[in-house]
């Protein structure tokens, strides 16, 4: 299967802080690739640089082929790529309808039509008794649920999650799993998520990549990640190996 | 007008009666006094857009009116060009003066008070410009030509006429202002600009090119703020650099909208119509108590004045920052919550 | 244009130039603190200008001794505008802070145009004409003493905040305000302190260009911009940068007034403006603060 996602050598380093050192990895068409690894190590930076809400240092990003390195975020945007944020960035002051409407724009041209489409992503992600809400009074969670509900909006081609099962009830996590998985086998979506909710990752993905101070440290299965010494290492220490 | 309550509903048509029927029926005084109404809810809309829209503050929106006021002027009293082909060289004009303020800002990642400033430097800059133009007047003024006859009826062609004529022009300039401003919050450019304002960062995520849209918001309130001078220059006849592009008249400018709410659509207008009036009843009070020997005959009238207008404006900011057009409209059910609109 | 001409423009424009620096001291040490614009900055200058004044109306006082006076008076005002008022704002988006010090500027003009009128009012000093004369350069006694009173209350305010604890303790503030709080610190009392001694600066600053010019109440605006130019080409938050600043736009001004035109100072003043905010925003001495 062609890789929807190359991303080769990527590397960032801030004020001399290697947050990115060198990471490649690729992410096949159709598939759902899980990124972890302990805080601070270079998850959400990764997301970054992909989106373009940064610049690389050095490497390379490819979208389905097509050289995307360095893009700026909106222009990543129409390549195909969609994005939630770690820390949820909902447009406060417009209601959650208003909000996926903004991402729906992306792809339509009148607001009736981008209205319409929104409704849809909303009752998918759970959010339509919530509509007409303002962005500002919702429950973390339900945050969530609209950074994703917006982000697949815009119809990208790989989607981007940034812990988005975090503070969910296990429920409500298997929940997302399923419309994430039917997403993917309904409209052929490429999903690439940082998690810490293992019972997502081990539920959702078809392969997982370690990160660790910046650099990949394993890939593999579920299965054989958590089974990886280093994996194991780096979350739990070396006496506890 | 689907998202007006009933008693909004109701209040937005007799507004809109009354302002069509006040000609026949008000004196010379009131029509007047509306119409400064009528210009600050057009001008301030147009600084609203820039600063509500693409999230720019602006004390400097003076030089676009001033542009604008002079650049119709001239062509008129130098060449004889009617204000209806006038105006679209002075919005051209005002326009670019606005794009390059603009890009400049966005192009060296000015925000927040040092765009205030740079608006007020280039304000100044022009000002003092246009006051060593002696082909403009200098300070000695530009003078457009006004004779008796011309004060009766209606030529729109020239905008010579009657003070009606005047009101009426005015009134659909506002009024055509807010209908337009209505139509593009309404739709895909309203969306992106509020999201932008909201949240640059996650705007951008999702496909907005917020140079481009900021853009769009720029020169659309620059161009709007040309208009309004070219009614300015019309309706009062005479230029001068000080009057016109003054940081005074550009702090102006910003009261209505602040005071009826940044952002919104009705707040210019209903700022304008809650602080012109205010001014002129401060005078009139003030004259009557140095009438009545309350307060000394030789203290400024207009001192007072504006010290209790700065008074509004302070206690405006410490008590309703949102502007008072959100609260008066909860307060007297106007709008629908957005839940049960169309 | 002779280099005699030429010297002479730079010598006046360095004086004047610290008075400039001095009053743009006041509005960075507000803003270098606070983060606060102060709008009124004008206001609070033109308000020492009226009380030195007064003063020498009332005792014959030389407004160079009416600067402790200036000083001591606006520090209070200052205090109280931080405490009272500015301090309830501090949430509100920048365009709402820029208005209310704006109303509180009007109203303080309007006080001054009910109270003193709308004439230009200046002091006559008996050596208001003086000058000292070396070799050819010329020296205007008021404008050397001017600057010799404009540094001696900036090496004051020098001096305070880099020995004096509660100098230290506002300049902690300054670089980290949560860090501040978590140390101790009170930090709106130190607020209101800073609040106070901009204000003083701008007081005394007031009171010494009385000497030079004369006041009308519609001098503020003029001022309230002059002092953000200054401040600005110099470095927002940096005290050595305002001074910089006031010497170079001092400077640059009587070098305008002298090769262009009188009337033509301002605009350029202004333009270095727009350069300098386009160029580096930070000006020259100051810390990249967006």
């Amino acid at each position: 299967m062609a890789a929807m996602l190359e991303v080769q050598g990527l590397s960032k380093s801030f004020r001399g802080l290697r947050a990115v050192a060198d990471v490649t990895f690729s992410v096949p068409e159709k598939g759902i690739i899980a990124l972890i690894g302990p805080n601070g190590a270079g998850k959400t930076t990764c997301f970054n640089l992909i989106a373009g809400a940064m610049k690389p240092d050095a490497g390379r990003v490819r979208l389905a082929g097509k050289d995307i390195t360095g893009f700026r975020a909106d222009i990543a945007c129409d390549a195909g790529i969609g994005r939630t944020f770690q820390l949820v960035k909902p447009f406060q002051d417009l209601t959650v309808l208003e909000n996926v409407t903004v991402g729906a724009l992306h792809k339509h041209g009148t607001v009736a039509a981008a209205r319409r489409e929104s409704a849809g992503f909303l009752d998918m992600l759970e959010l339509g008794d919530k509509r007409h809400m303002h962005a500002a009074n919702l429950t973390l969670p339900d945050r969530k649920r609209l950074e994703v509900a917006r982000a697949l909006a815009t119809q990208p081609r790989l989607l981007l999650l940034d812990e988005v099962m975090a503070g969910l009830r296990p429920t409500e996590t298997d929940r997302m799993v399923t419309v994430l998985k039917r997403l993917r086998s309904e409209t052929g979506l490429t999903i690439l998520l940082i998690e810490h909710v293992m019972r997502a990752v081990m539920a959702l993905s078809d392969r997982v990549v370690v990160l660790h101070h910046g650099e990949k440290i394993s890939e593999g299965t579920p299965e054989q990640v958590t089974k990886d010494p280093a994996v194991l290492e780096c979350y739990l220490g070396e006496g506890a190996i | 007008m689907n998202d007006l309550t009933v008693s909004g509903r109701f209040a937005l048509v007799v507004l809109v009666a009354v302002l069509l029927a006040l000609p026949q029926f008000a004196s010379g005084y009131v029509l007047s006094v509306t119409i400064i109404c009528l210009y600050l809810s057009f001008v301030g809309q147009a600084w609203n857009m820039m600063l509500g829209f693409a999230g720019l503050l602006s004390i400097g929106h003076a030089l676009f009116v001033g542009l604008g006021a002079y650049t119709s002027g001239y062509l008129f009293t130098k060449h004889g060009v009617p204000p209806v082909i006038g105006v679209v060289a002075a919005v051209a004009i005002a326009m670019i003066m606005g794009s390059i303020i603009g890009y400049l800002g966005f192009r060296f990642a000015i925000g927040g008070v040092y765009f205030a400033l740079l608006t007020i430097a280039f304000s100044e800059f022009v000002r003092i410009l246009l006051d060593h133009a002696k082909f403009l007047g200098g300070t000695e003024g530009l003078f457009l030509p006004v004779t008796q006859e011309s004060r009766r009826g209606v030529d729109l062609v020239n905008l010579r006429g009657a003070p009606q004529m005047y009101y009426y022009v005015i009134l659909a300039l506002a009024g055509g202002a807010f209908l337009a401003c209505r139509a593009l919050l309404h739709g895909r450019i309203g969306y992106y600009w509020r999201a932008i304002r909201d949240n640059p960062e996650a705007a951008e995520a999702v496909g907005v090119h917020i140079f481009r849209f900021r853009m769009y918001a720029v020169v659309l309130s620059s161009g709007m703020a040309g208009i309004a001078g070219v009614f300015y220059a019309f309706y009062y006849n005479n230029l001068f650099p000080e009057q016109v592009l003054g940081i005074e008249r550009s702090i102006e400018i910003t009261l209505a909208p602040i005071v009826g709410g940044v952002g919104t659509l009705f707040g210019p207008i209903f700022g304008a119509f809650i602080l012109t009036p205010l001014g002129e009843f401060l005078t009139y009070a003030v004259d009557g108590l140095k009438e009545s020997g309350i307060i000394a005959k030789n203290v400024k009238t207009d001192g007072v004045k504006l010290m209790f207008w700065g008074l509004a404006v302070a206690l405006i900011v410490l008590l309703q920052p949102k502007g008072l057009w959100p609260w008066v409209c909860k307060l007297l059910g106007l709008v629908k919550p957005p839940g049960e609109r169309g | 244009m002779d280099s005699v001409t030429i010297i002479n423009a730079l010598v006046s424009g360095l004086l004047t130039g610290l008075v400039y620096g001095l009053s743009a001291l006041g509005l960075s040490v507000i803003f270098g603190v606070i983060r606060i614009v102060n709008f009124a900055h004008g206001e609070l200058m033109v308000l020492g200008m009226y009380l030195a004044l007064m003063l020498f109306r009332w005792f014959g006082l030389d407004p160079l001794w009416s600067v402790p006076i200036g000083a001591a008076a606006l520090f209070v005002v200052g205090y109280a505008l931080q405490h009272f008022v500015v301090r309830r704002v501090a949430y509100l988006p920048d365009h709402m802070q820029f208005l209310l010090l704006a109303g509180i500027a009007i109203m303080l003009v309007s006080g001054c145009l009910v109270v003193f009128g709308p004439d230009a009012q200046g002091v006559q000093l008996p050596y208001a004409l003086d000058s000292f004369a070396i070799g050819s350069l010329i020296i205007d006694k008021v404008r050397l003493y001017a600057a010799l009173a404009a540094i001696a209350v900036a090496s004051a305010l020098l001096l305070f905040f880099k020995y004096s604890s509660t100098g230290r303790a506002i300049r902690a503030c300054a670089d980290n305000y949560l860090g501040a709080k978590v140390v101790g610190l009170n930090v709106d009392r130190l607020y209101a302190l800073t609040f106070g001694i901009g204000a003083a600066c701008i007081g005394a600053a007031g009171c010494i260009i009385l000497l030079l010019v004369q006041v009308h109440p519609y001098l503020a605006p003029a001022y309230t911009l002059l002092a953000f130019v200054v401040v600005i080409v110099g470095g927002m938050g940096s005290l050595f940068g305002a001074l910089l600043g006031g010497i170079l736009i001092g400077v640059s001004e009587e070098m305008a007034s002298v090769v262009l035109q009188p009337s033509l100072k301002t605009a350029f003043s202004f333009g270095l403006l727009i350069v300098v905010l386009l160029l580096r925003p930070q000006g020259l001495l100051g810390r990249v603060v967006r």
